[in-house]
């Protein structure tokens, strides 16, 4: 019988080993993946007593671990909460996190490997761990404008800012309004946290939503830069070139017909490309996306960032042309042209293609971490430039670039002018559905020769009546207040 | 033929007693790492449970010495070892339990009451059974002792359901779970029945696909012990144990007969009884949906995924003794105390305490080898497989390397009848040990036999 003795042992030291691999692969291999889930209560109890490290907007925290004299040891606090909620996030202990405390949450917490040597010297020296800070990208003063524009428009207003610098992809301004208070979410005092996250969550306008990346609208007349962008790549066409204008665009065997803004003409039968994007032809850009075609509008759009979420840090969703799979008709195409139909993007995709065209068509990556300090503030990460794409040639972007400007200068997006600096811009508004109002939109770069600011708001609605309702009009001027709070004007 | 010098087995008793002493020291440390752990001071109660471990441990110590000298020095020491560590870390447990809600049952007490009846009944089974031989002349009673056993849960009045599973009894103001006796019963009756009936069921049969299959006849005993498995599974609602029982007794029969192709039967029957309890009970299919994807539904299986989050969150290294949070997994004194060691000991000492698991596997498998008895052979190699079984299932379930089962951790789980049943199979496998080592009685040599000899052998 010692035959099979002999196999049965080894049939248990592969059992043994069996477990031994095992345990291997959950306390080591698995242990990040498992120690990242949300509701984690282990993890969550110890990050919730440790020194959390700040998350920075200038040399201000806005989001800082202060002491508390509970079981927690720390409390966080969020200065402005409601106005950097959408970047910084919230920690709460039953709802975990969302934001930069999310994506950031190793090295705030201190669990970072590139903390491992502080680590090691805090067990040595027998100190509770410090988590490293987060200086973010954004300039406060755009910030707080950007936010007390959507606010001037009234309480239930809803809608988004987002500022980047277009030579570098920094985010400078990030604003969605409604927001909500992180620092409910991240009481101490559970049943008034469950309170507020059961109030937030059933809210009909999702304030906890960062409609700057997360939600896709349609981008209306502002989508005109990408058909434009498409024209002028493709079509080999130049800013004085006449393209077709007029009342209507109508297609072959179809009783559709586009139209212009208010029943419009563009001023003519013919006019030059430069005079279409200036008055925001419908007719002109609906007939120049059927030149392009599906497919090299769908390129164009690519090159500008549609399709892919490039931003890391923050929840984003990715830009569309069209939905997935779908095969335009001619009107279809038409109106996609004009930023209609499918067409769906991000306030930050908008000020991509933007800043990108004054950029000399150089689409950067949009990052919102600056830097990454260690506790003793040493500088753990930089986020350095990193070009994304090139959307159009250099040539055509500065063309594109000065008939932005002539737009600001002498068309539809005159609320955006300011003095003694070059700004380029475009109003797009958003046709939904009939029982709401349409989404204004503005976007907008400056100083077009040298871009430090490109800048894109939506307005979704809001109490202004709805004939009011206009890019230039609603979403110009705090387009305008941003840029001027970034150039120190 | 030619005398040997006839080899002596060493006894090795002081090494044993080193090694208990070395067992109940890291006890005692432990116990004292947790006081230190949780509340910055060694536990006031450090004292009664020191001498209780030294008493005892000393007690089976001299036990071991007195009946049964030429036993395996090792396995005794392993298993204070884990005894110790197992009460230190229900007394963690027990702090760490009633922080979060004052009212929680304490076990810490009766865990050490428990341990302490372990090593009585391991004194009583060395006396008791002088020769493990004896017992195979009961094979039939132990076979009849373990279906009562099975069958007592199901009793009126006695039996009790806890969490699901039908396998308590009540005895006054315990709860027992005679499953854990019914198994060291099932293997003395497997050892006894297939001793006798090993020729029968080896040598009949056909050759298939070069593995021999039994005879259809012979099929009678394994579809039996299948029977009892499945209904364990059905009556009893218990997995874990159903598992075991079939395991044990398959292993057992293909040792006896040296036929794989009894694995083959058992696993098939295997394979079908899993099938149905699949289809049949939606806890079985609610455990396996848990092991493929325990976040698919994290309100459902938040045990296991608390047990996940303990052991990553315990690391390398582990939080310490009384600084992690295992309390927060449930049933982390019984089921998941692995996954307790494993967040507070980390990687490391679980994998030491699965060491410490292996090592007395193989000591009992050991035993198997050397003993000269079929029967004692057979018994050995069922205890200890059962053991490692045991061990792969629960461990095993716990880590989500398979589907979770609820099988006691042998020695340091939570509960009275598992720590005395493995204390008396250690004391079983200690008494085959001794008969294995002890030297051969002298048999005196006559010279005149040597001019009788009438064939020369050598």
């Amino acid at each position: 019988m010692n035959r099979p003795i002999r196999y049965l042992a080894v049939a248990c030291l592969v059992m043994f080993v069996a477990l031994l691999a095992n345990i291997n692969y959950v306390q080591f291999v698995q242990a990040d993946s498992l120690n990242d889930k949300n509701g984690n209560k282990r993890v969550i109890n110890e990050e919730f007593s440790r020194d959390r490290g700040a998350i920075l907007v200038g040399d201000e925290p806005v989001a800082e671990s202060v002491p508390s004299k509970d079981e927690f040891r720390f409390q966080r606090k969020y200065t402005d909460g409601r106005l950097y909620a959408p970047v910084t996030g919230y920690f709460s202990y039953i709802f975990g996190r969302g934001g930069l405390e999310n994506s950031q949450n190793r090295v705030l917490s201190g669990s970072d490997n590139r903390l491992f040597v502080n680590r090691v010297v805090d067990l040595i020296s027998n100190k509770k761990p410090k988590g490293g800070s987060v200086e973010t990208t954004l300039n406060p003063l755009a910030q707080k404008v950007a936010a007390s524009g959507l606010e001037a428009l009234g309480e239930d207003t809803k809608g988004a800012v987002v500022a980047i610098d277009p030579s570098t992809g920094a985010i400078l301004a990030m604003v969605s309004q409604p927001s909500y208070n992180p620092n409910v979410l991240a009481s101490h005092d559970f049943s008034e946290v469950e309170d507020d996250w059961r109030r937030l969550t059933g809210d009909e306008d999702q304030p906890m939503l960062n409609r700057g990346t997360q939600q896709i609208l349609p981008p209306g007349s502002t989508f005109k830069l990408v058909t434009a962008a498409a024209a002028l790549e493709n079509l080999d066409l130049d800013p004085d070139d006449m393209v077709k204008a007029g009342r209507t665009l109508s297609f072959p065997g179809i009783s559709y017909e586009l139209t212009n803004l208010d029943n419009g003409t563009c001023g003519g039968n013919r006019i030059t490309f430069e005079k279409a994007l200036m008055v925001s032809c419908n007719v002109s850009f609906g007939d120049l996306a059927g030149k392009v075609g599906q497919d090299d509008m769908t390129a164009q759009a690519r090159k500008f960032g549609f399709g892919t979420d490039a931003l890391s840090g923050l929840a984003a969703n990715p830009s569309r042309f069209t939905a997935e799979g779908t095969d335009l008709e001619a009107p279809q195409l038409a109106q996609s042209g004009i930023g209609q139909f499918e067409v769906a993007t991000t306030p930050l995709q908008m000020a991509m293609v933007a800043g990108a065209i004054a950029n000399g068509g150089d689409v950067m990556r949009p990052h919102i971490v600056k830097t990454l300090r260690a506790p003793n503030l040493r500088v753990l990460d930089e986020t350095e430039p990193e070009r994304l794409s090139q959307a159009m040639s250099s040539s055509n972007a500065a063309q594109l670039t000065s008939m932005m400007v002539k737009t600001v200068n002498s068309g539809t997006a005159t609320s955006a002018r300011i003095p003694g600096i070059d700004v380029g811009g475009k109003t797009g508004t958003a046709q939904s559905t009939a029982d709401r109002p349409p989404y204004a939109w503005f976007v907008s770069v400056a100083p077009a020769d040298d871009p430090k600011v490109a800048v894109a708001v939506v307005v979704e609605s809001s109490s202004t009546a709805r004939s009011e309702i206009a890019g230039g009009r609603l979403s110009g001027p705090i387009a305008r207040s941003v840029m001027e709070a970034v150039l120190g004007k | 033929m030619s005398s040997q010098p006839a080899w002596v087995p060493r006894k090795r008793r002081g090494a044993e007693f080193f090694l208990t002493i070395l067992a109940v020291a890291i006890g005692i440390t432990a116990y004292c790492a947790v006081g230190l752990g949780t509340k910055g001071t060694i536990p006031a109660g450090v004292a009664k449970l020191a001498a209780a471990l030294i008493v005892f441990a000393v007690v089976a110590h001299l036990v071991v010495r007195r009946v049964a000298p030429y036993a395996d020095p090792v396995l005794l020491p392993l298993v204070i070892c884990l005894n110790g560590l197992g009460l230190a870390m229900i007394y963690r447990l027990d702090l760490g339990r009633t922080q979060l809600d004052p009212d929680r049952a304490q076990f810490a007490n009766s865990q050490l009451i428990w341990t302490v009846i372990g090593i009585v009944a391991f004194a009583v089974v060395l006396f008791v059974v002088r020769d493990h031989r004896r017992l195979q002349a009961l094979t039939y009673t132990f076979g009849f002792a373990a279906i009562v056993l099975l069958m007592m849960p199901l009793l009126p009045f006695i039996g009790r359901t806890i969490n699901g599973a039908r396998i308590w009894i009540n005895l006054g103001p315990f709860s027992f779970q005679p499953g854990e006796a019914a198994k060291i019963c099932l293997a003395i009756f497997f050892a006894g029945y297939l001793v006798v009936k090993r020729d029968a069921l080896a040598l009949a049969g056909r050759r298939i696909a070069g593995i021999d299959l039994p005879r259809g006849r012979d099929l009678g005993p394994i579809l039996a012990g299948w029977l009892v498995s499945v209904g364990i599974l059905v009556f009893q609602r218990d997995l874990g144990s159903s598992l075991l029982f079939f395991g044990l007794f398959v292993v057992m029969l293909y040792v006896a007969t040296e036929r794989p192709g009894w694995l083959v039967v058992g696993g098939l029957l295997f394979a079908g009884g899993a099938w149905f309890g699949y289809l049949a009970f939606s806890h079985v299919q609610v455990r396996f949906e848990a092991w493929l994807d325990p976040f698919a539904d994290p309100d459902r299986n938040g045990q296991i995924i608390n047990g996940l989050f303990g052991l990553a969150h315990g690391g390398i290294l582990g939080r310490g003794w009384g600084q992690g949070s295992p309390q927060l997994t449930p049933f982390s004194f019984s089921d998941f105390i692995a996954a307790s060691m494993g967040e507070e000991l980390g990687l490391t000492g679980l994998m030491a305490i699965l060491l410490i698991y292996g090592l007395i596997v193989e000591r009992g498998l050991r035993i198997a080898l050397t003993c000269r008895d079929a029967f004692g052979k057979l018994l050995a190699a069922g205890l200890a497989f059962s053991f490692a079984l045991q061990v792969f299932v629960v461990v095993g379930g716990v880590t989500r390397l398979i589907p979770l089962t609820g099988l006691t951790t042998p020695f340091m789980a939570q509960g009275g009848s598992s720590v005395v049943m493995n204390w008396a199979i250690i004391a079983l496998l200690l008494r085959i040990s001794d008969q294995t080592r002890r030297p051969a009685p002298e048999i005196s040599t006559f010279d005149s036999d040597e001019e009788t000899q009438v064939v020369k052998l050598t």
